[in-house]
């Protein structure tokens, strides 16, 4: 996946500067600009969540668990109660929140490096037990906030500062498709895995949240939402060619679509 | 009267609902697992809740959860189990959340982890270590209490004797006084008015202050809170036997039950020896040590360790008399923490033989 493709030098600023295109800022985010980097996908999943938390009308019952990685940028940032996690602990704070106030409305934040490497049998263990939470990763296949290192998520070929001429398996091991896990789970109800890469993408993303959340809200268990997300930075790519990059590359592995849905069954 | 007979786990049990703690989180390990067994049984019945955690890691992090929506939570484990949890402890001081921990600890090897933390950055937590059972339902309910009252975790420190011996004891609710408003607390009500709340190791700021997380900011409020509490948390003694005491003995915990017996068989001989036993480990009772010392020939410090709150005498004492270590570690092959050291024949052997050393 490196042929053919620029490596985009990322150890000084990039020679066109981030302008905003667009202000899409939802009412539950409380300041529009935020210090992500140009072309990263997260803003766009962030907003996903938050519409959906607006549209179902739960705005005053909802408390977002989150985990540490770029994302964390909106844990103080939105309009909705926000507990901060450790990295990779997010769900087992999201389960004390749930079973001290039932009637709350608790979703957690985390990446790739956070759910799957620092804490993978945290969101395992969360999906056997039918917590009625919703969890949500966001996947960019590398440590995006150290600079674009190798997580459990990273696919054959990625190139990534720790893994210079492309993940190999005989070196590094497979990636974990964790939603494909999970959904072996009895005790989940709900697992997709969207993507931000596209519009329509993000439109059905938005219906795979929306999905989740309302798996919770009917109680029927947990629900979770794999997100690929652009990370231009962390792959060495181009920001306009970051949605191409994630759709070769990282969906090509990560397949997007509903995994598993009880209320369908 | 609500006297009872007891295993010393169901009474710290017990001692916890009726202080109002509504969920705990735990992973079985000796000899703190029949404080879980008993937590799993009584708490539903009384409305709460109790998590068979996956590990002490997620114990550690599910207590969190609930004590961050206000709920009186705890959790515990062993020395070992709460290795595992420190990092969450560290960052659970910073975030201001207050939660109850139990250490039934093997021996007393963890004196340093409790008071010195074995997390990373700057905090402190109260630590409460009682002698005996009876005790230990009182300072296991001063440790909600103040848990509440600094934001901060409280550490009851334990060992096998005490989760394991039976007695009768009595479960009578303790009065503390009022407890600052929980104000702070998460329940999802003020989401939408622009003011939704965050309880975060970060920073309690958010980008519509027009501040957000600073760290540097966050650590200094932090640093204050924690010198507050540590100047304003009444420390704990107890203390016998010092009138006239040319040797006093230092001991705390369990084996400061037996330092004491000790210390009555010696005065029944004419022997001037006293003891002081320190009771709040964390903020550790320095003026106490320090007077009940003051003017005495030699300190003898008991600790079913290779020596951790003699740091903490030393410093109370600041050279004013020799400080003597009579303990070590003492354990049967079981490692649990059963000491055959933990005599009053040995400690009392050890004690003459300090105050032999005292004679001018």
């Amino acid at each position: 996946m490196t042929e053919g493709r620029r490596v985009v030098p990322t150890d000084a600023p990039p020679t066109e500067p981030a302008r905003l295109v667009r202000d899409f800022t939802p009412e539950l985010i409380d300041v529009g600009t935020h210090h992500l980097c140009p072309g990263c996908g997260e803003p766009v999943a962030m907003r996903a969540a938050v519409e959906a938390i607006e549209e179902l009308g739960v705005v005053q019952r909802t408390i977002g668990v989150f985990g540490i990685g770029c994302y964390t940028a909106f844990s103080n940032n939105l309009d909705v109660e926000v507990l901060q996690a450790l990295h990779g602990r997010a769900p087992s704070l999201a389960t004390g929140v749930k079973r001290a106030k039932p009637d709350a409305f608790v979703f957690t934040v985390q990446g790739d490096g956070d759910m799957v490497n620092e804490g993978l049998q945290e969101v395992i263990h969360t999906a056997a037990r039918g917590e009625n939470v919703t969890c949500l990763m966001l996947n960019n296949g590398v440590f995006g906030e150290t600079g674009g290192h190798m997580t459990a998520t990273t696919v054959i070929g990625q190139r990534t500062k720790n893994s210079l001429e492309g993940r190999n398996a005989a070196d590094h091991g497979h990636p974990i498709l964790l939603a494909n896990l999970l959904a072996q789970l009895d005790g989940a109800a709900y697992v997709a895995r969207g993507a931000v890469n596209t519009a329509h993408n993000v439109a059905i993303t938005k219906q795979m949240v929306t999905a989740a959340f309302t798996a919770q809200l009917a109680g029927s268990g947990f629900s979770f939402v794999e997100i690929l997300t652009m990370c231009p930075t962390g792959w060495f790519v181009d920001t306009a060619e970051a949605p191409e990059y994630l759709g070769d590359n990282l969906a090509a592995v990560h397949r997007i679509g509903v995994l598993k849905d009880l209320s369908r069954e | 009267m609500s006297t009872r007979l007891l295993e010393g786990s169901e009474a710290i049990a017990e001692a916890m609902i009726t202080a109002g703690c509504r969920f705990f989180a735990g992973y079985p390990m000796t000899p703190f697992t029949e404080v879980l067994e008993h937590m799993a049984r009584r708490l539903p019945q009384v409305g709460g809740v109790c998590m068979n955690a996956e590990s002490e890691l997620e114990a550690i992090g599910m207590a969190w959860g609930a004590a961050a929506t206000g709920t009186p939570a705890a959790t515990g484990s062993t020395g070992q189990g709460l290795s595992l949890m420190q990092e969450s402890l560290a960052e659970i001081t910073l975030a201001r959340v207050p939660l109850v921990v139990l250490n039934m600890a093997r021996a007393q090897g963890d004196y340093f982890q409790a008071t010195r933390g074995g997390g990373h950055g700057d905090y402190r937590h109260i630590v409460l270590a009682p002698m005996d059972m009876q005790e230990a339902v009182e300072l296991t309910q001063l440790a909600f209490h103040l848990a509440a009252e600094w934001r901060n975790p409280v550490l009851v420190f334990g060992d096998y004797y005490l989760a394991h011996t039976m007695g009768s004891v009595d479960l009578r609710r303790a009065e503390f006084g009022p407890l600052p408003p929980v104000d702070w607390a998460l329940d999802g009500s003020s989401g939408g008015s622009g003011r939704a709340k965050i309880v975060s190791p970060l920073g309690t700021h958010k980008r519509s202050d027009g501040a957000g997380y600073n760290l540097a900011d966050h650590y200094r409020t932090c640093a204050e809170a924690t010198a507050r509490m540590a100047a304003q948390v009444k420390p704990l003694a107890e203390t016998g036997f010092l009138e006239g005491a040319e040797v006093v003995a230092v001991a705390f915990g369990t084996p400061g039950k037996y330092v004491r017996a000790a210390v009555r068989a010696l005065r029944d001989d004419g022997l001037p020896v006293g003891y002081v036993r320190p009771i709040t480990l964390f903020p550790f009772p320095s003026a106490a040590v320090a007077e009940a010392c003051a003017g005495v020939k030699a300190v003898a410090v008991y600790e079913n360790n290779q020596g951790q709150m003699i740091e903490d005498v030393r410093l109370a004492v600041l050279g004013r008399a020799p400080v003597h270590f009579i303990g070590g570690l003492s354990l049967d092959s079981s490692g649990f923490g059963i000491a055959p050291d933990l005599d009053v024949r040995v400690i009392r052997q050890r004690l003459e033989r300090v105050l032999d050393g005292a004679k001018p």
